[in-house]
Formats: structure tokens, C-alpha cells, sequence
């Protein structure tokens, strides 16, 4: 495989702009085929503005951002973008599912708008999806009104992955669930991410998730990404933030017991 | 995909995606037919699988087992094999709601809806009541009527109308004076117009047509001012710190409505008559000397006052409605536009009846 390959998101210059505030400039990013990158950054630093960008629903003031080998700022026709589209599926932070619909259908939603299959198939692979994700086969025929936080996460997950995307966007995935809740979803997204070969690009704000399941963390600061590597880099850097979040007392109550070990010998 | 006759041998090969799920499902149908003892599945030459391939394959091992005989595997990669796995782990029947009744459905639904609008009626006469005392406590001192927001209130809901109930009810004067000419010169009573459009705006139309404004525009924004805050959980904070949600932001919109409608409701007046005089010096050459005239000696005071005279009533009843709307909003935006349109459609229905009542018991008392 060449490295052009291996790559599935190239942002190179990015710039983003509201009026004369400017959140990104000169953002460079590139994120591995199969990994599981996590974007951390200060509250404004546009984590969000970036999630967006990336999957086109904002088009940023400069720079050249490639997915899957499409370039989407460039003047791509509906056709392409469309097929980008439906390789790439996105959990919001609420779930974002339609209210109207119920889970099953909320799934089934992306299937018959992208394929022709028989409404019997659609409805199995649905159940698929919704069992995949870890929920109870009553789940189907509830609205998402009568869903709990957490059921609603995984909801908004199985419809994410009606398509088989080969990247997953996951908008802080575990802000608002408890504990065991916030694990339990980690531990979901790393098996699924195995099973099915997936891309993840996860914001997220849960030091618990940065430690369990992310293969590299991406720092959003001073208008760019100012750093990207594994959590020993967050851990080595010296760099002001990064010190602050990874070795503050939140940080520091999240590491695993063998790397706090070594840091209080330090 | 090809099956050997003998010991069964079927082998997948190419791409078992959801695109091509359509194909393969053809395939497999054919296939299944064939399967009349143990055999072995050929998944070497598979290119991709994703989790729908996965699941096709799934269900065709599982007319093996469905029928008895037992099913060997071959050739699969190991990042297939993990993929086959969790989709076996969880390939289950679809639930699906269950359908009902029609008839069923149908009564469970007029029930609902009978049950719903008299717990509203109910819940409305709950909450009069809640304001009528926090008003009268207002009255005696032991809590107050907060003068300011009173006044902003007075100015949204009263001042800021007037451009568009001046408008509404200067074309309304227009179009009858317009409709009541082209049938009274049929008869040579021109001069009738004056005691139709005297009569007719302000008895009627004039506060008619002004309360429906103000229900659109005024009992609307209650809801949505006071919904947005019971979403946004400031109707707890302000119980929690001690001040009466009904105190503080019921009572000076009531007090506001019910002083500004009817000031309201003397301007269209006003402009009802004018657009009414204006068309009928148009179109039947009475002059405006003439139109005065006219409806100082045929249309007396009383029906003036019968007009405004209902604007404080309706006025209540916009507040009342558009205050208990804003309490019952629920968690979700969804809901605070569902009670905002209810509001307006709820308090110009009760308008619209109240003014039935008005002309059935001032009938009934010769006015």
C-alpha cells in the first residue's frame, strides 16, 4: 500500500473565518486509514467549525482539504460529493435523529435513499445495526423521544453505520453519559471500529476515551493543530496546554496506573 | 458464487459490500434450493466484506443449520472472520410496531383528544385562578404588580401593533363601505352605508379583527418568551430564588394586554370609520361632513361602548392562553413551536365564541 493510500483525510492551509475572527490558520492535518484520532482543543478553538468543515457543510476561506481522495474544496458535482457522502457517517452530539422516525427507521433512512434493495433486506440489515450497537431488539419500533441519553447515542450510531462508512465522524461521543456509560460506548467503538475496518475521527473532551481507545490525539491550538502523536507524546510535551490538560488533575486521574507510577518518580 | 453438486461446495468470490447486496441476494436464492446436505462455504476468493456481505453470508449458513446439516468453513481471512463473528452475534428478526384496529385507533384517538381538552379546560381554569389571586393579593399589597415590565409589555403588545391594526382595519372600513355601496345603490339607500360600516366596525369588526391581531402577534410571543424560559430552566431558577413565576412574569402581561387592547381597539375604530368614509366619498360622493352627520344621528354611543367594552374580556383571555401554553412547553424545541401555534389557534377560537356569547346575551337584552 503507498502512502498515499494510508492517508484518507489530508487539510493542508486551512483556513476558517467568521467575519474578521479568525479560528483556523495554516491548519495542517492527515488522518490514517484505520486509526482512531481524536481532535482536543480549548473551548473556541473550533473543534466544531472543524468537524464541519471535514464533512463539507462549511466551506472554509482557504486551504485544501482531500477526503477519501476527493478534494471537497474544490468544484466537485453533486454526483461526487454524493458518493463521498456515502462513505462517510456521522454521529452528532445529541444524536441527531429525526423525531418523526423510529430507530429502525431512523437506520433504515440512509439505506433507501443510497441503495435498492427489498424493504424486507433494508428492515434486517436495520436490526443489524441497531443489535450491532448494542441495543435492545425493542428498540427498533421505539421514537427517540422515549430513548435514554445514552441508547440515544447508539441509536445515532447505528444509523452512522447503515452504509459501512470507511470513516466515522463521532462529535464528543461521550459527553453526557456516566461513567460506566462513557466506558461501556468506548468499548463499542473500539470493537466496532475492528470488526468493520473503520476510520474514526472522534472531538472529545473525556481524558478516559483519550487514554482507552485513541491511537493518536491531534492538539487544536493557536489557530492549527500544534501537535499530533500518541498519548506518550501528549504526556512528553512541554508545551503549555498540553502540560495543563494531560497533567492537570483531571489528566492525571485518568492515566492508567502504570503511567502515573512513573510520572510520580519523575 | 457457484455450487457443486455431490457434498455441497459453495465459494463466494469478489466483492460482498452493500452495493452489490442487490446481486448476491439473487445468487443465494438461487442456491438455497440446493442445499440438501452437509457442505462446505469457499470464502477465500472474497475481496471486501462489509457488514452487510457479512450478514448475507449469515443467513445463507443459516439454511444450512435451518435444515440440519452442518456447514464448514474455508479460506476465511481473519479480518473477515471478526466481521462474521459480531454479525452472527447479532443478526436477529426485525420488531416492528404491531399494526391495530382502525377502529380501534380511531376511538383510542377521540378519547385521547376528549381527554386532552378537558384537562386543558381543566388546567386553564387552574391557572385563572392562580392569577386571580396573585392579583388580588397585588391589590391588597401582600405581592406587587411590577411596574416596568408592565410598561414594556404595554408597548409591545399595544404601541408596536398600531401600524398594523391601523392598516387592517382602515382596509376592512374600505372594503365594506366598497361591498355595502355596490347593493344599497341597487335601492337608491346610498346613505345607508354610513349606519353598515358605523354599526359594523365598532360593534363588531373593529375589536373582532384587533384581538385576532393581537392573538397572532401578543399570545404567541408569551408563549414562546415564557416556553423558551421554561426550556431553558429559568422558571425553576426564579421559584428556587423565591420570586413567583406568576408574579413576575404572568401578571404584567395580563395587565399589559388588558389595558392595551382595548386603547388598541379605539384606534380601529378610529381607522375602521375613516377607511369607511374615505370609500363612500369615493364611490357614492357622501361627503365626510355628511358621513359624520349621519352616524351621530343613527348610530349611538352605545354601540361603542358595547365594542370596547368586550376588549378587556378578550384581552384576559389572549394573556390566559398564551401564559398557560408558555408553562406547559416540554424539554424540546419541537414542542415549544407545537404549544406557540396552538396558543394563537386555542385563543382566537375562545375570541371568535366569546364574541357569539357577547351578541346572544346582548340580544337577548335588547342592545
Amino acid at each position: 500500500m503507498t502512502a498515499a493510500q494510508d492517508v484518507v483525510i489530508r487539510v493542508q492551509g486551512l483556513k476558517t473565518q467568521f467575519g474578521s475572527q479568525v479560528i483556523h490558520q495554516g491548519l495542517d492535518l492527515e488522518v490514517r486509514r484505520g486509526e482512531i484520532l481524536a481532535i482536543v482543543g480549548g473551548s473556541g478553538t473550533g473543534k466544531s467549525v472543524m468537524l464541519r468543515t471535514l464533512l463539507g457543510l462549511k466551506k472554509p476561506e482557504g486551504g485544501r482539504i482531500e477526503v477519501l481522495g476527493v478534494e471537497i474544496t474544490a468544484d466537485q458535482d453533486d454526483e461526487t460529493l454524493r458518493a463521498l457522502r456515502r462513505r462517510l457517517g456521522v454521529l452528532f452530539q445529541d444524536g441527531a435523529l429525526f423525531g418523526e422516525l423510529s430507530v429502525a427507521e431512523n437506520v433504515a433512512a440512509p439505506l433507501k435513499e443510497h441503495t435498492d434493495l427489498s424493504d424486507e433486506t433494508i428492515e434486517a440489515i436495520a436490526a443489524l445495526k441497531v443489535a450491532m450497537v448494542g441495543l435492545p431488539a425493542n428498540a427498533g419500533p421505539k421514537k427517540p423521544s422515549d430513548l435514554s441519553g445514552g441508547m440515544k447515542k447508539r441509536a445515532g450510531l447505528a444509523r452512522s453505520l447503515a452504509l459501512d462508512p470507511d470513516i466515522l465522524f463521532l462529535d464528543e461521543p461521550t459527553a453526557g453519559l456516566d461513567p460506566i456509560g462513557a466506558a461501556a460506548f468506548d468499548d463499542l467503538i473500539r470493537g466496532l471500529q475492528g470488526a468493520m475496518g473503520l476510520t474514526v475521527v472522534m472531538i472529545t473532551h473525556d481524558l478516559d476515551t483519550l487514554h482507552a481507545i485513541c491511537d493518536r490525539i491531534a492538539v487544536l491550538a493557536e489557530k492549527r493543530v500544534t501537535l499530533i502523536g500518541p498519548m506518550t507524546a501528549m504526556l512528553a510535551s512541554d508545551h503549555p496546554w498540553v502540560r495543563e490538560y494531560f497533567h492537570g488533575p483531571r489528566g492525571r486521574a485518568a492515566q492508567p496506573e502504570r503511567g502515573r507510577e512513573a510520572e510520580d518518580r519523575e | 458464487m457457484a455450487a457443486k453438486a455431490g457434498a455441497l461446495s459453495v465459494a463466494a468470490f469478489g466483492r460482498w459490500t452493500l452495493d452489490e447486496l442487490a446481486g448476491l441476494e439473487e445468487r443465494v436464492r438461487e442456491v438455497s434450493p440446493a442445499i440438501r446436505s452437509a457442505g462446505v462455504f469457499d470464502a477465500g476468493r472474497i475481496e471486501a466484506l462489509d457488514s452487510a456481505g457479512a450478514w448475507l453470508i449469515d443467513r445463507l449458513l443459516g439454511a444450512w443449520r435451518a435444515r440440519g446439516f452442518g456447514v464448514d468453513i474455508v479460506g476465511l481471512k481473519a479480518e473477515h472472520a471478526t466481521l462474521l463473528r459480531l454479525v452472527a452475534a447479532n443478526d436477529r428478526a426485525a420488531e416492528v410496531a404491531r399494526d391495530e384496529n382502525i377502529l380501534l385507533v380511531v376511538l383510542m384517538r377521540m378519547g385521547r383528544a376528549f381527554d386532552r381538552a378537558m384537562r386543558d379546560g381543566r388546567d386553564l381554569i387552574a391557572f385563572n385562578g392562580a392569577i386571580v389571586t396573585t392579583a388580588a393579593a397585588a391589590l391588597v399589597g401582600r405581592s406587587r404588580l411590577r411596574f416596568v415590565p408592565t410598561l414594556v409589555h404595554l408597548e409591545q403588545v399595544g404601541f408596536n401593533a398600531l401600524p398594523i391594526v391601523s392598516l387592517i382595519s382602515f382596509l376592512i372600513g374600505v372594503v365594506m363601505a366598497y361591498q355595502g355601496a355596490s347593493q344599497l345603490q341597487k335601492f337608491g339607500a346610498e346613505i345607508f352605508v354610513v349606519d353598515l360600516v358605523g354599526v359594523s366596525v365598532l360593534r363588531e369588526i373593529g375589536i373582532l379583527l384587533t384581538a385576532i391581531v393581537v392573538a397572532g402577534r401578543s399570545g404567541s410571543a408569551f408563549t414562546s418568551q415564557i416556553g423558551s424560559m421554561k426550556m431553558q430552566q429559568e422558571i425553576d431558577a426564579l421559584r428556587v430564588i423565591g420570586i413567583d413565576p406568576i408574579e413576575a412574569l404572568v401578571l404584567p402581561r395580563v395587565a399589559a394586554l388588558v389595558l392595551g387592547l382595548p386603547l388598541l381597539a379605539v384606534f380601529a375604530d378610529i381607522m375602521g370609520l375613516l377607511g369607511g368614509a374615505v370609500m363612500a366619498w369615493g364611490a357614492l360622493g357622501i361627503t365626510p361632513l355628511q358621513f359624520v352627520e349621519r352616524l351621530g344621528e343613527q348610530i349611538g354611543p352605545a354601540q361603542y361602548f358595547i365594542g370596547i367594552a368586550k376588549a378587556p374580556v378578550f384581552a384576559y383571555l389572549i394573556a390566559l392562553v398564551g401564559c398557560r401554553n408558555g408553562f406547559n412547553v416540554k424539554g424540546s424545541a419541537a414542542s415549544l413551536g407545537r404549544l406557540t401555534t396552538r396558543s394563537v389557534v386555542e385563543s382566537i377560537f375562545l375570541v371568535i365564541v366569546l364574541d357569539a356569547a357577547f351578541s346572544i346575551v346582548l340580544a337577548a337584552l335588547d342592545l
